[in-house]
């Protein structure tokens, strides 16, 4: 993220820029990398964000983005630009609820401190300047603490609707115009400490909801990579220069180095390369692609430099055509209604009647309408939802702060309800089922020094072959041989010298049918073998999510020969070379059939799926879209995170239904009382505050759900 | 009465006091890294940080 700072003055400007460093895990990091950046010339200063494992670097805006990458790496730590951080809005509203949170508990505490001695028997001149007192703190703490309630109550109201926000806000403004009224003339009861603690809590519910879902946000905010941000363009006069992404136009030709992915869609003009192509189409093997064959953006063009004609730019790319089918996909998911949204629609028609119901017949029973509207305001504010409000909030945050010692990131607390509800699970197959990289099997048939020069020539290519090998031998500590003039030839390996013998790795010359690589020193020569294999513990997890009533299949954009081994080594049916539109037609038919559709996918093919499902969830290695169009984000090598979610998930329903039974439980008891008009302000503050803690605390019994 | 004349203007102050104070902790990102906070205590300042 780039934002421009202000600086003491008489300096240039600064600009600060915001990096992702997974590896900060202790204060050594910390001061390694802050004091390690700050002495470099050109940065300003450097800050340490160990809760998100984040650094702001405000740099002088000469230096380059990828130069900072570069300083960081040299420190010896793995650093990722953060791209602009579209959730950064979404992160004020919790702040803004916390300060009204704040605001709620002052007043609470200062109108408590008052209404005690009330309560305890003081009188006449006393009591009535105490009142005016909680009047004056009342009514500036109810118009700030109470914004968000009343905002979107009248939203509401303006559409024709009701939510949870209505009941609460007109028991609210009610209490507090009549306690003014019953000051004023001096009357014995007013609600101030009522209405102030009611907001209090549901603030304190409303909070812990925003506060799960920042957490989760900058969670996969932390994942999120950024897309080719431009290509070096080739001028007609042959010189090269840089243009970022949105200038790009078609008929420009850009140079595309090895390593680097395509920002649009093109025509290779020049050369040939292989591409992977495995968050675009699934597909897992590298995609040979020469002169006169589409290349699209999003792709990574792997073995060498090739120049492409730009055919389609920003909006009319192949990538863009999967966004927009996203968006409409995501359209059925927008009518979910959450659980307490649902509850309001009979809760808050159910408490009004019965408020007017109560003033209704006190007022035909003789009582006057003073005292009629007294009672009517004592239902209002003892079924006020107070309980209701934190019952859904505190369960979900406490389930998923469990689920995220797991590994497991989850969106918000409608992805929880979603993934509860969820009776079929869909995967993907290519870095969902499988790690989505190919690791060698057979390196056990090379000799150390075989290993310590495949090392060597594997580090040099960024082939996902090579970058499979070089993981799996550096996991085995070998170190690299010492070679010489290292060379990649496209499409046919890397080859060097060793000593004065010639070492090649690349194709077998017996081409294989699957994924393969062949070592040959001098005359000797290896074949390894490479998988990509299924997730450590994939067959377990489809187990016990069958067992959990959610059958499994697999819908994957690979060819069908790769789809079958993993199907029947899983042994669930299958459906292959499915495009991103089969996809979402396969989870249309299952939810017309009446199934609610798990997705897991990781891949930009799969987003338009993960959009349509009822719920979805992607692995941490997923493509941006991937992670942001799913509900929830597991970060581990193993699959069991999906079975975990789901049975977390239901626990967490269980919970917030008993919640809500006790919350009804407790409307029973009381309401009876206040129809008689029994209930004072001293008792309608202990029932809210017993009710709002029985609720937490059955919600904190979801902290070991995960284990 | 005279005693709460006293009392309670400074039992209101003072918590006003907190939730200035609070406000301000809130606007100054006191609350950003609260795990960097306590691991940041183990740092040896050897060298003024520039």
């Amino acid at each position: 993220m780039n934002a421009i700072a202000p600086i003491s003055a008489g300096q240039p400007q600064a600009i600060v820029s915001r990096f992702v460093v997974p590896a900060i895990r202790c204060a050594g990091c910390i001061s390694k990398i802050e004091n390690g950046l700050s002495s470099k010339p050109g940065i300003l200063s450097a800050r340490v964000n160990f809760s998100t494992k984040q650094v702001a670097v405000s740099h002088l805006p000469e230096i380059r983005d990828d130069q900072l990458t570069r300083e960081i790496e040299t420190l010896g730590f793995e650093a990722q630009i953060l791209a602009d951080n579209p959730l950064a809005e979404e992160k004020g509203s919790t702040d803004r609820l916390i300060r009204a949170l704040a605001v709620a508990g002052f007043g609470m505490m200062n109108i408590m401190l008052l209404s005690v001695s009330v309560w305890s028997g003081a009188a006449g001149v006393t009591r009535d300047l105490f009142h005016w007192l909680s009047a004056l703190i009342a009514i500036p703490v109810i118009a700030y603490a109470g914004r968000p309630f009343f905002a979107s109550a009248a939203m509401a109201l303006r559409y024709g609707r009701t939510n949870m926000d209505v009941p609460i806000s007109i028991g609210i403004l009610l209490a507090t115009g009549l306690s003014l009224y019953e000051t004023a003339t001096g009357g014995a009861h007013a609600y101030f400490d009522g209405a102030v603690m009611l907001l209090f809590f549901l603030l304190a519910g409303r909070v812990l909801d925003g506060m799960m879902r920042d957490r989760a946000r900058e969670g996969i905010g932390a994942l999120l990579k950024q897309a080719a941000p431009g290509a070096m363009v080739v001028e007609n006069d042959g010189n090269t220069r840089w243009v970022a992404s949105r200038d790009l136009v078609p008929e420009m030709q850009m140079m595309v180095a090895a390593g680097e992915s395509l920002a649009a869609d093109g025509v290779i003009i020049s050369g040939s390369s292989s591409f992977d192509c495995s968050l675009m189409t699934g597909e897992s093997e590298p995609q040979p692609r020469s002169k006169g064959d589409m290349a699209l953006a999003g792709t990574l063009n792997l073995s060498s430099p090739v120049i492409v004609r730009i055919t389609a730019t920003g909006e009319d790319t192949s990538v863009s055509d999967i966004a927009r089918l996203m968006d409409d996909a995501g359209q059925r998911r927008s009518f979910y209604v959450r659980v307490a949204d649902r509850a309001a629609r009979f809760y808050a028609p159910a408490v009004h009647s019965l408020a007017l119901l109560a003033f209704v017949f006190w007022m035909f029973a003789g009582a006057g309408w003073h005292q009629s509207l007294l009672i009517a305001v004592a239902v209002l504010i003892i079924t006020c939802p107070c309980a209701l409000g934190l019952a859904v909030p505190a369960a979900q945050v406490v389930a998923s702060g469990a689920l995220l010692r797991k590994g497991v990131m989850v969106k918000d607390g409608s992805a929880l309800e979603r993934l509860a509800e969820a009776d079929y699970v869909l995967f993907d197959k290519t870095g969902t089922l499988t790690l989505g990289h190919p690791i060698p099997v057979n390196l056990d048939a090379l000799s150390l020094t075989q290993k310590q020069i495949t090392l060597a020539l594997a580090q040099a290519s960024r082939h996902p072959v090579s970058k499979g090998i070089r993981s799996a031998l550096l996991a085995l500590d070998i170190e690299p041989a010492a070679l010489e003039e290292i060379r990649e030839v496209p499409g046919e390996g890397m080859s060097a010298t060793w000593g004065d013998v010639n070492v090649t790795l690349g194709k077998p010359e017996k081409s294989a049918d699957h994924l393969s690589s062949q070592l040959t020193v001098g005359t000797e020569m290896v074949v390894l073998q490479l998988q990509d294999e299924i997730r450590p513990d994939a067959a377990e997890a489809i187990a016990r999510l069958q067992a959990l009533g959610l059958p499994a299949s697999i819908i994957s954009g690979d060819n069908m020969r790769s789809v079958s081994l993993v199907s029947r080594a899983l042994g669930i049916s299958a459906q292959a070379s499915a495009s991103p539109q089969d996809k979402v037609e396969a989870i249309t038919r299952l939810s017309d059939s009446g199934h609610n559709v798990l997705m897991v996918g990781d891949g930009l093919n799969d987003g338009p799926a993960l959009a349509a499902a009822h719920v979805s969830i992607a692995p941490g290695s997923a493509s941006d879209v991937g992670q942001q169009a799913a509900d929830a984000v597991f970060t581990s090598a193993s699959l069991m995170p999906v079975a975990l979610s789901i049975q977390v998930a239901r626990r967490t329903m269980q919970i917030v239904h008993q919640n809500f039974a006790l919350a009804i439980g407790y409307n029973i008891c009381a309401v009876p009382l206040a129809l008689t008009g029994m209930v004072t302000p001293l008792i309608a503050a202990i029932a809210m505050s017993l009710s709002s803690l029985i609720v937490v605390g059955n919600a904190l019994r979801l902290n070991g759900a995960a284990n | 009465m005279s005693g709460l004349a006293i009392l309670i203007p400074v039992a209101l102050l003072m918590g006003l006091c907190g939730l200035v104070f609070f406000f301000w902790a809130m606007r100054n990102d006191q609350f950003e890294d609260l795990d960097g906070a306590a691991q940041r205590v183990l740092i040896d300042e050897e060298e003024e940080p520039s």
